[in-house]
């Protein structure tokens, strides 16, 4: 394990910014702590870089407690938010600060500067200053300096938030490249949820301080732990449900006036237990009435709002009861879905094996 | 620290470039007119003025009259003559000198953390310091020099040139604080934590970021304190012996006592060359890149 935290807490006053956080991430890890603005993201990587000390709890870097070690010691890396790209350095004197810091020979720094400006294509930028730079570049420089005397650990506090989207997604794959590259562990905080589900190994979704789940990108959109977790990663239609049978295969869930549908088996759900049944946007089919092939769950709606986005159109629809569904419909392919218009009548379907239980 | 970029006028439309450019001249005016008036007029008098005659009763003299110096134009370099003939006023120029130089470097030593404190204290508090700072300008400057008569007086230091340095100290010190305040407050307090995140302890994070970053507040201090103490009669003629004489006592002696003014003009005009030859070595010295890795 190279980064434990056991049971971290900080407290502001009578706010709890980061409550009782436990997460082990591993070495060549791209870990994500992913959560609303103000959930404590900051402050947590703040006690990992060593800014700020627990209040509860420890940190411990391969087996040894960081406590009482200055961030200067550490053997960790941040690349903030702003770049913080000292102004009055040329970018290889930047790059070169903590190679400087570590006390190495101008001999052992001019080609490892070198090498960390290759590896974020900027070679041809070593003697220009951080103001002659886009945001992109600063961005690869702010990288290449934290990354130049590979440290344990990596921390990016939203480190693609000042770029535009098209950038953004560049930056992205770049990302994911460097960090195979360098094989450095990165600890990488982020409020969109696309970024972390593109970029990480593992996620950790934070909610006002708590760690609600960790997990692989596919398991926290597929199978959320709690309505938290499934509102905040993309679109999800949460119906309250009680169980009316549990076999090991299914579930069959009562919807109330809706009847009753099947949804995929959950580990230790009892009949009669209530909860909520997720389901993605993507999920839920449209078709014209009557030609609905037959599935379990089906319903009859009608389009209440359809909004065309190019690659799918997302659909509002009202079931017979008036509750609403979010359906999204891919544009594109053989199985093109047919445009329908507000007021249409439709019918909406899930596959059973599709959704998602939540007690 | 952001770069602000400036909008070319290239989208822009050629009238509204022309208004720009006319209020531009109307903002400009005023203040440039009354620095012409009364600072380039009277610089360029004075300039003249170590060109002439001394008059009988101070003043110069007319420039018609002046067959009785024996030049028929009324012009003459007889002051700039007796300043470079003798070897006293050089010696004088140099203590002077090195009295800013003194002066200056103590007002940095004793500034320059005070500012670090008052910059890094909270908003409201920051207020409250510089007004303390600046406190000493409400009351008359002469009277401040006087109030240190009375405390220099029993400590046995009245009429010496440690005096006159404490004097000049106090006097310019806030001269140094307030720009080197000025500067410190707007550094980006994330480039400290990125030096220290990257292995910089608390004197490297200074020596490699602070100061460097701070350099336009030192300058800009530094000339603020050295010239207006080159210039500074009052203080050694109050507080300084009688061989702490500096510059500033002789120009003014030559316009005042012995009522030669091209002699004094001479004399100020040798001065300012000197500051300048110093600013632009400064200057120079300052461009020049300390040897980077690109
Ligand atoms: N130094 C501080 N003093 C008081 N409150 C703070 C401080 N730092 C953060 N907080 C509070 O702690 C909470 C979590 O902040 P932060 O870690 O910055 O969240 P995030 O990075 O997830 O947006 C917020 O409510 C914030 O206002
Ligand atoms: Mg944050």
């Amino acid at each position: 394990m190279l980064l434990e935290l056991r049971n971290v807490t900080r407290r502001f006053g009578a706010l709890a910014a980061v409550q009782a956080v436990s997460l082990d991430i591993e070495a060549g890890e791209f870990f994500t702590l992913l959560g609303p603005s103000g959930c404590g993201k900051t402050t947590l990587l703040r006690m990992i870089a060593g800014f700020d000390a627990p209040d509860q709890g420890d940190i411990l870097l391969e087996g040894a407690n960081l406590a009482g070690t200055p961030p200067e010691r550490r053997p960790v890396h941040t690349v903030f938010q702003s770049y913080a790209l000292f102004p009055h350095m040329s970018v290889a004197d930047n790059v070169g600060f903590p190679l400087l810091m570590s006390r190495r020979t101008r001999e052992e720094i001019v080609p490892l500067v070198r090498e960390a400006l290759a590896k974020v294509h900027l070679a041809d930028k070593a003697a220009d200053y951080p103001h002659e730079l886009s945001g992109g570049q600063k961005q690869r420089v702010a990288l290449a300096r934290a990354l130049v005397n590979r440290p344990r650990l990596l921390l990016l506090d939203e480190p693609l938030g000042a770029l535009d989207a098209k950038l953004r997604e560049e930056m992205r794959s770049e990302l994911i490249r460097l960090q195979r590259d360098v094989g450095i562990t990165f600890v990488f905080v982020t409020h969109a949820q696309t970024e972390a589900l593109a970029l990480s190994h593992r996620i950790a979704v934070m909610n006002a301080g708590r760690v609600e789940q960790v997990d692989t990108p596919e398991r926290i959109y597929e199978q959320p732990v709690n309505r938290f977790v499934a509102e905040f990663i993309g679109t999800c239609n949460l119906i309250d449900a009680t169980v009316a049978a549990a076999t090991a295969a299914h579930l069959g869930l009562d919807l109330g006036t809706l009847g009753e549908v099947v949804a995929p088996a959950a580990p230790g759900i009892a009949v009669g237990e209530r909860g909520t049944l997720a389901l993605r946007p993507e999920q839920i089919r449209l078709s014209a009435r009557g030609h609905a092939e037959r599935l379990r769950n089906q319903f009859e709606a009608t389009v209440r709002e359809s909004l065309y986005l190019g690659d799918v159109t997302h659909y509002s629809v009202a079931l017979a009861n008036g509750r609403t569904l979010q359906a999204l419909a891919a544009n594109s392919g053989s199985a093109r879905a047919q445009l329908f218009s507000t007021g249409d009548a439709v019918t909406v379907a899930w596959r059973h094996d599709a959704g998602h239980f939540l007690r | 620290m952001k770069p602000t970029r400036s909008v070319g006028h290239g989208q822009r439309g050629k009238a509204a470039g022309m208004r720009s450019r006319l209020s531009r001249w109307l903002v400009a005016a005023p203040p440039s007119l009354f620095l012409a008036l009364f600072f380039l007029a009277p610089s360029l008098i004075m300039a003249g003025a170590s060109f002439r005659f001394p008059g009988e009763l101070g003043g110069l003299a007319p420039l018609t009259a002046s067959a009785a110096h024996g030049s028929d134009h009324g012009l003459t370099l007889e002051a700039y003559a007796f300043v470079f003939g003798d070897w006293v006023y050089l010696w004088i120029c140099l203590k002077s000198f090195a009295i800013a130089a003194v002066t200056t470097l103590a007002c940095l030593a004793l500034a320059y953390p005070l500012a670090m404190l008052i910059a890094a204290s909270p908003r409201k508090r920051r207020d409250l310091l510089v007004l303390l700072v600046i406190l000493p300008f409400a009351s008359n400057f002469l009277v401040r020099v006087y109030a240190w008569m009375i405390v220099l007086g029993p400590m046995d230091l009245l009429y010496t040139q440690t005096a006159v340095l404490i004097a000049m100290v106090y006097v310019h010190l806030p001269f140094m604080i307030l720009p080197l305040y000025i500067n410190l407050e707007k550094h980006d307090p994330a480039l400290l934590d990125a030096a220290q995140d990257l292995g910089a302890n608390a004197w490297r994070r200074f020596w490699h970021v602070t100061f460097p970053l701070s350099l336009p507040g030192v300058f800009a201090g530094s000339a603020l304190v050295f010239i207006p103490v080159l210039g500074m009669f009052a203080v050694p003629e109050l507080l300084g012996g009688t061989r702490d004489i500096l510059i500033g006592n002789l120009i003014k002696e030559q316009f005042l006592d012995n009522r030669d003014w091209p002699l004094g003009a001479a004399l100020s005009l040798v001065l300012t060359a000197m500051v300048l030859a110093l600013a632009w070595g400064t200057l120079r010295l300052a461009r020049a890149r300390t040897r980077g890795l690109a």
